[in-house]
Formats: structure tokens, sequence, C-alpha cells
């Protein structure tokens, strides 16, 4: 098992990092040393200062993407998982219930995305409904292929990964601390604040932790909902890679790992991954 | 089990209710939509309904051709399973036990789960590009590439399920009492006969779960094969590329088609794990019950 994560991941990301720093011209890459992949990247940033740059506009566009989609998967997730583990009694049922939210999980992907193209688009059901009940009168262009579109696929495939570890965490919480904070006179909210909140974080964040990692390196989800038209990160990489310059792609590559690195080591500062398995 | 349900159950059932539509709504849409008749459009309403689309994808008309893609999905995604189910039932009795180096694979297999998808992609694709050079300078005769479904598509695909399947043998394990080993142990059965009739048995529901994951995964798997697959594409592949082309319903029939080979699996699994969960529990101990 080692040998292969050595073979097929320690190793490809060390020649990520490597191949960061070498040259390249229009067809191939040069193996000399070059920050070219890097300044590239950022080319055109000083200039324009104070305005953004193009590529610093876009990985805030891509912040920006994964923070809304945190956010709802987060909520729903809860939300979600909550009522599976507290509200369903007997165990039968919370499997049955949750084997339900695994099944599309383990169904493509990319049939999911296309699936919304007859509800969203502009003779789809939504924007036919709407027009049908006067709402409107023209359709709504805004639905598909548009920040809307992403986010709702986004948080469409990917709230699964934050309601298996919350529930996961709520499953363990005592009941009979949630019965004694009752007895002690707590109300719902109360109860779900002080009580079953701090108790689930942990599945908290291991599942912000991979809808997080997931939404920054995405291009396919923000490719085809977007209809090939918004960038992120995961999208500068792709485009390099197609223009074969593969400096420039591992250099975005390390920017955007870097990136991730962060955001995932503040959130281990919460929680200790390996207890909570 | 008589006591009144309180009112945010009902609340909280109606949001569940709403979430199952809103994983399954869009999916049901797509597959009555393949059903379309033949002048019948990307939308609805239905013009009728027939078959034509499907047999358009056998036939192959106008698109790539799916077959063969199907076909090499279909056997990726069974290298893949068996591997990982190998290699994580081993990865998992190893990780019973200290040994050296565990920390680090434990750490190593969480961060192959979370990187970014394309960065190994990306990785990937440049280890066996520079392999080639490196093989090229050589001045090997015939030497092509080594990149290939079975090489380095197979290995992107290893960085996606082996960290699943390492996790569903965590939890196993966890759960798993030991005493029926040293049971086994005092009775004289050797470490091979001890986990062939003891541990295998109890823990085959899950490696099933396993399998199951390790096919699906694979049979799905799109960003991490995007940079390594070399010059032949997988059928999530192809089918992204459709989207971007097509315009009529062969596109949801295909859809469809992908989706009953996932369906098939998955309730296939289930099956097999539901059978050995029931003869579990029927060949399990009588101790206790009265029966002499």
């Amino acid at each position: 098992m080692m040998l292969v994560f050595s073979l097929f991941f320690l190793l490809p990301l060390l020649f990520v990092v490597i191949v960061s720093a070498w040259d390249y011209n229009e067809y191939e890459m040069v193996p000399a040393f070059s920050l070219r992949g890097y300044t590239d990247t950022f080319e055109g940033c000083i200039a324009d200062l104070p305005e953004f740059c193009t590529i610093l506009k876009t990985y805030l566009k891509t912040l920006e993407l994964c923070v809304l989609t945190w956010v709802l998967t987060l909520v729903i997730g809860f939300t979600v998982a909550y009522f599976l583990a507290f509200h369903v009694r007997s165990k039968t049922w919370q499997i049955v219930l949750t084997l339900l939210c695994t099944i599309p999980f383990w169904t493509s992907n990319v049939i999911r995305m296309i699936a919304w193209i007859p509800l969203l688009g502009r003779n789809g059901l939504v924007n036919k409904g709407l027009q049908g009940m006067g709402l409107i009168h023209q359709p709504l262009e805004w639905l598909l292929f548009s920040e809307f579109s992403v986010v709702l696929a986004l948080v469409h495939l990917f709230t699964f990964f934050m309601v298996v570890p919350i529930f996961n965490s709520m499953i363990r919480i005592d009941k009979r601390l949630i019965e004694a904070a009752y007895d002690a006179g707590a109300t719902g909210w109360q109860t779900l604040v002080n009580i079953v909140i701090p108790l689930a974080k942990p599945g908290i964040v291991i599942g912000s932790i991979f809808v997080i990692t997931i939404v920054m390196g995405d291009f396919v989800t923000v490719g085809v909902m977007g209809g090939q038209q918004i960038a992120s990160a995961g999208k500068i990489i792709e485009t390099r890679l197609n223009a074969l310059q593969f400096p420039a792609a591992a250099a975005n590559a390390v920017i955007l790992l870097g990136i991730t690195i962060l955001i995932i080591s503040s959130l281990t500062r919460i929680v200790d991954i390996r207890k909570e398995l | 089990m008589g006591e009144k349900r309180p009112r945010s159950f009902y609340f909280l059932a109606l949001f569940f209710i709403a979430y199952v539509l809103f994983l399954y709504g869009p999916m049901f849409a797509i597959y009555i939509l393949s059903f379309q008749g033949p002048d019948g459009g990307l939308t609805f309403p239905m013009n009728g309904t027939s078959l034509v689309w499907f047999s358009k994808v056998f036939s192959g008309g106008g698109i790539v051709d799916i077959g063969a893609a199907f076909k090499r999905s279909l056997e990726l995604g069974l290298v893949v399973m068996v591997l990982t189910v190998l290699l994580s039932v081993s990865a998992g009795m190893a990780f019973r036990k200290p040994f050296r180096g565990a920390t680090v694979l434990f750490y190593v297999a969480i961060a192959s789960l979370i990187m970014p998808s394309i960065i190994t992609s990306l990785g990937i694709g440049l280890e066996f590009r520079l392999l080639d050079d490196f093989v090229n300078s050589l001045g090997v005769e015939g030497w092509t590439t080594g990149m290939g479904l079975f090489t380095s598509g197979l290995g992107a695909h290893l960085t996606w399920t082996l960290p699943f399947g390492l996790l569903i043998m965590f939890a196993i394990f966890n759960r798993f009492d030991g005493r029926l080993e040293e049971a086994a142990r005092d009775l004289g059965a050797t470490p091979w006969q001890t986990f062939r009739h003891v541990v295998l048995p109890i823990i085959l529901p899950s490696v099933v779960g396993i399998g199951l994951f390790g096919f699906t995964l694979s049979w799905d798997e799109l960003a991490r094969s995007s940079q390594a697959i070399g010059s032949v594409n997988t059928l999530p592949l192809e089918l992204q590329g459709l989207t971007t082309t097509v315009t009529k319903p062969d596109i949801y029939a295909l859809g469809t088609l992908t989706s009953a080979v996932s369906f098939l699996v998955i309730f296939t699994a289930l099956i097999v794990i539901l059978v050995l969960q029931a003869r579990q529990r029927r060949h399990g101990s009588d101790a206790g019950k009265g029966m002499v």
C-alpha cells in the first residue's frame, strides 16, 4: 500500500513541485531552473495595483464559491444528520435513510450535473413553470451556466461529505446528556447550541475539510455548470495543461496546494482527525 | 417508543424529504427524458416515447466510440475493485498492531484523499512524461509511452479508492473483538486458518462494501483520470467531453445507461451484504439460549 501511495501520490507531488520551477517554451518543458511558471502566473499583478489582476480575481472567485458552498452544505448537512441521528428512532430506518442519501454518491457526478440542464435551461422546467404562473415573462438567464448553477451543483454533489462525518459524530453523543439538559430546563435551542454542536464539532471539521478541498480543486463542475465561462483555481491549471505549459500548471498547482494546506491546518488545529475514527 | 414526537420532528422530516427530492429529482428527470421521442429535444415536455436514443448510443451514431469507453471503464473498475479490496484488507490487518511508519502511512492516505484531484492527476501525468523522456534518452527501441489505462490510470484511481478502503477497515476493526482470534489460536489454528475461518467471515460484509466503493468510485472517477489516463478515455471523460457538444437526448440515454450499471452494482453489493449478515445471524452462537 505504501508502495502504491509512493508511486502514485508522493512521487507525483514531488514532480509537481520540481517542474513548477522549470522553464518552458511553446511546446515542451525545459529542465532548467526558472521561476517563469510563477512570474507568468502573476504577470501584470504589480502594475495593475491597486486593482486586482486576473489571477487574484480568479482565486478570490474560487474562495467565494468555496465559502458559499461550504455554508450551504454545512447547514443542509447538519440538519439532515441531526434528523437522522436524533429523530429517526429505529436502527433499520436509520440505515435505510442513510443508504438513501449514499446511493447518489455512488453514481456518476457528470450525470448528476447534466441532470440539472433540463430543469434550469432556458426552456427548462423552472422557467416554464414560472412563466406558466405568470411570475416572469422572459426566461431567467442566470439559472444555468452561471455561478448560481455552479454552487447549486456543488451543493447537490457534495453535501453527502458533510452528512456522513457529522452523523458519525452525533450518533456517539450519549443520549443521556441531552435528557439531562432537558431535565435541567434547557430549551431545544440551548441544547443544540451548548451540547450537540460542541460534541459534533469533529464531524463538522472533517466534513468541512472534505468540502473545501474538493471545491478548491474542482474544475469539472465549474466547467460543466459554468458553461466553461467561469474561471476557478482548478480551471487555470486545466487551461495551462491544455496549452501544454506544464511548469505553469505545476506552479499554479503548488499555489493551490499551499492555500489548501493553510486552510486544512487551521481547521485541524481544532480537532485531531485520527482520534475520531 | 410510544411518546409523542416533538413538533421539530415534522419540520426536520420535511426538510429531509426535501433534501432527498433535491438529490434524486434531477436524476429522475434525465432518466425520463432519455426515453424522449425521436423529435424530442433536451427538455420537457416529452415528445412521445421511444428507445431511439438508446439505439443511437449503441450504434455509436455520431458520437465517439462509447462502447469501447464503456468496456475500458468496466475493466479498469474491476481491476481497481480487486486491488482496493486486497490492499485495504491487508493494510487494515497490519494497522491493528503498531508498526514502523504506521502514522506516516495513515497521514499519507488521508492526504491522498483530500488532495485536490487535479494536483494528483497533474503529478502522475508529469511523472509518466518524465519517465518517457528518460526511457527515450536511454534509446530503448519501440518505446512510445508508459502512460496508459492500467499504469498511470490505475494508479490515479487507487489514490482515490484506497483511502476509502482503509478508513472502512479502521471502522471495522475498531469494533472487532480480538478475543475471537485468541480463542482460535488457543484451539490450535494457524494464523492463516484464523484469518480464513474466523476473521474473514466476520468482516466479509464490510469487505463487500469496500469492493462496492472501489468499483463505483473508479467507474465515475473523472478529475484524477483527466491528465493521467493517456491517449484513451474512460466513460466519464467521454461524457464530460460530450456535455459541450451534444444537443440531443442521446447524452441522457448514455447517462441512464451509466447509472444503470452503478445501480446494478450497488444493489448486487447490498443484497450480498444482507445475505451475508443473515447468514452470520443464523450461524451465530447459540450460547445461553437454553438448548442442550
